[in-house]
């Protein structure tokens, strides 16, 4: 990855060797099963570098389940995921697809980074050390080289103040915008959004949901978000793709799906939310 | 009360000594077989996970004091080597309440939240990595007070090895009483000696305690008396409710 200083536009490592197609995620017929419980069904979608997805359904049609295997907290059934290029659950060895061991898995999911619900900030790291800690002993970045680039992204998000602070000292909405900090210091070139405003007290969602549109528009990340904020999917993607029962239905530019779905289902959930 | 002589005072006293010694020796021991065991039962390896709840079982399950006895008095029969009566305590203790310990880490990295790992697992932390710069931190502050309760049980598991000659206190005290021949006065004093001891030896947990939870910043809580329990505390202290929950995790 580059080594650029500036974090709004760092946060994308560029054009990676990944380009053998212009997609940067690919769903390849994905299925995951919970028991008897088909969770994502055959399951095929891409997403081209620097475009902002969002992912919208009711609860249960799979949204998260794609976020985590992107993480590779829960691994497919079926079919195969790539991630700039390169197979995120499975890995090639004499030519054969086989399950990825926790190396492999490891090196591909540098690529991505996740915000989560319940932000899961380390209670035994201050501010900074929650930032620094995996550019430092993941990547191997040097110690003051970290510290920079985390202060430079404690001020794009607002929270200067507090860099010495544990997160057990922070409102909800301040710890969710050190999550956003620690997960852009790894600087992937995809950003995974787990219903980042879901957990907060409503006044402090707009200061979150400001954090991400500023990132949304002045950087080429990446963005996979699963919400239930419509206001904010409308500013920020640029497809929107809505889920039932483990398949997307309906899939297009927000503008469409928000004013005029086609698929029934779509005005139902719509009517339901707005 | 009798005439306890100044050379009688010192074999409690060098007894004292003995057993603050067998305590410290046999509780690092412990300690480190309770963070091997713990740490291993939690392993993604059947086997490792099977091996570390056989010690458990097995060192749990079994009498320290026949234990003592047999490293002692069977050890050097069937290898050839013969432990000084001190180490072949130690060795007796650590191990054993290393077994009841390795239950309080296993249970205190339970108790970790789940999404800790994720958070870990999304940050490419490698799982040497999660364990011991996320689980094993949180799991710290969870492990002390149960660890102090050990601790106790294990100054005063320290008696047995009397019974090999080893001049701990109780040793101390039979000697003495030997030579006054009375029971009385020397078993209330060294009740007191370790009583003393084990208050000791809270302090300092406590003292432990409130560092860990500092260290991950719930605020250290100062003077625990009764005063304190009676006030009602200031609300700026108290993190707003979606703090703790988070906290918490999901």
């Amino acid at each position: 990855m580059s080594a650029e200083k500036n974090p709004s536009t760092a946060a994308n490592g560029g054009t990676n060797a990944a380009a053998e197609g212009s997609e940067l995620i690919k769903f390849d017929n994905v299925t995951k099963r919970y028991g008897s419980n088909v969770v994502l069904d055959n399951l095929c979608f891409d997403v081209s570098p620097g475009k902002h997805v969002t992912l919208i359904g009711p609860s249960g049609s799979g949204k998260t389940t794609i976020l985590r295997l992107l993480m590779t907290l829960v691994k497919p059934d079926e079919g195969t995921i790539k991630v700039a290029g390169e197979y995120l659950s499975h890995e090639e060895r004499n030519g054969k697809l086989v399950p990825a061991g926790e190396k492999h898995s490891r090196e591909v999911r540098k690529n991505i980074g996740m915000v989560f619900q319940q932000f899961n900030l380390f209670p035994n790291m201050k501010v900074l050390r929650n930032i620094t800690e995996a550019p430092v002993h993941v990547l191997g970045l040097g110690k003051d080289e970290a510290e920079q680039r985390a202060r430079e992204l404690l001020e794009m998000v607002g929270l200067t103040d507090h860099i010495d602070k544990y997160p057990t000292q922070l409102s909800g909405g301040q710890q969710q915008r050190v999550a956003i900090a620690r997960a852009l210091a790894m600087r992937p070139q995809v950003l995974l959004l787990d219903e980042v405003t879901s957990a907060l007290d409503p006044e402090l969602v707009a200061g979150v949901l400001d954090v991400l549109r500023d990132i949304a528009h002045s950087t080429d990340i990446t963005m996979l978000c699963v919400t239930h904020e419509m206001n904010f999917a409308r500013d920020i993607s640029d497809d929107v793709l809505m889920f039932d029962a483990g398949r997307v239905i309906e899939s297009g530019a927000p503008e469409k799906i928000f004013t005029d779905p086609e698929h029934e289902r779509t005005r139902e959930f719509l009517s339901a939310v707005l | 009360m009798t005439d306890l002589t100044a050379g009688l005072w010192e074999l409690l006293f060098k007894g004292v000594w003995v057993t603050v010694q067998l305590t410290v020796f046999s509780a690092a021991l412990g300690a480190f077989v309770a963070f091997v065991v713990g740490v291993a039962r939690t392993n993604r390896l059947w086997i490792v996970r099977f091996l570390s709840g056989l010690y458990m079982e097995i060192f749990r399950g079994t009498s320290a004091l026949v234990l003592m006895f047999w490293m002692f008095f069977v050890l050097p029969v069937a290898f050839g080597w013969q432990l000084v009566p001190m180490w072949a305590a130690v060795l007796a203790l650590g191990l054993s309440y290393g077994a009841y310990g390795s239950e309080i880490v296993r249970g205190a990295l339970a108790a970790v939240a789940p999404a800790q790992q994720e958070a870990g697992i999304a940050l490419s932390f490698s799982p040497w990595q999660r364990l011991v710069k996320i689980q094993l931190p949180q799991a710290w502050p969870e492990m002390v007070p149960p660890a102090n309760n050990l601790l106790i049980e294990l100054l005063k598991g320290t008696a047995l090895v009397s019974v090999l000659g080893v001049g701990d206190i109780t040793f101390g005290a039979a000697l003495v009483r030997n030579a006054l021949g009375e029971s009385a006065p020397v078993y209330t004093i060294i009740l007191v000696m370790y009583f003393i001891l084990a208050f000791l030896l809270t302090r300092v947990m406590r003292a432990v305690e409130r560092k860990a939870k500092a260290g991950i910043g719930q605020a250290p809580q100062k003077g625990q008396g009764v005063l304190r329990k009676l006030t009602i505390p200031r609300q700026a202290d108290a993190p707003s409710s979606d703090l703790s929950k988070s906290a918490g995790g999901a």
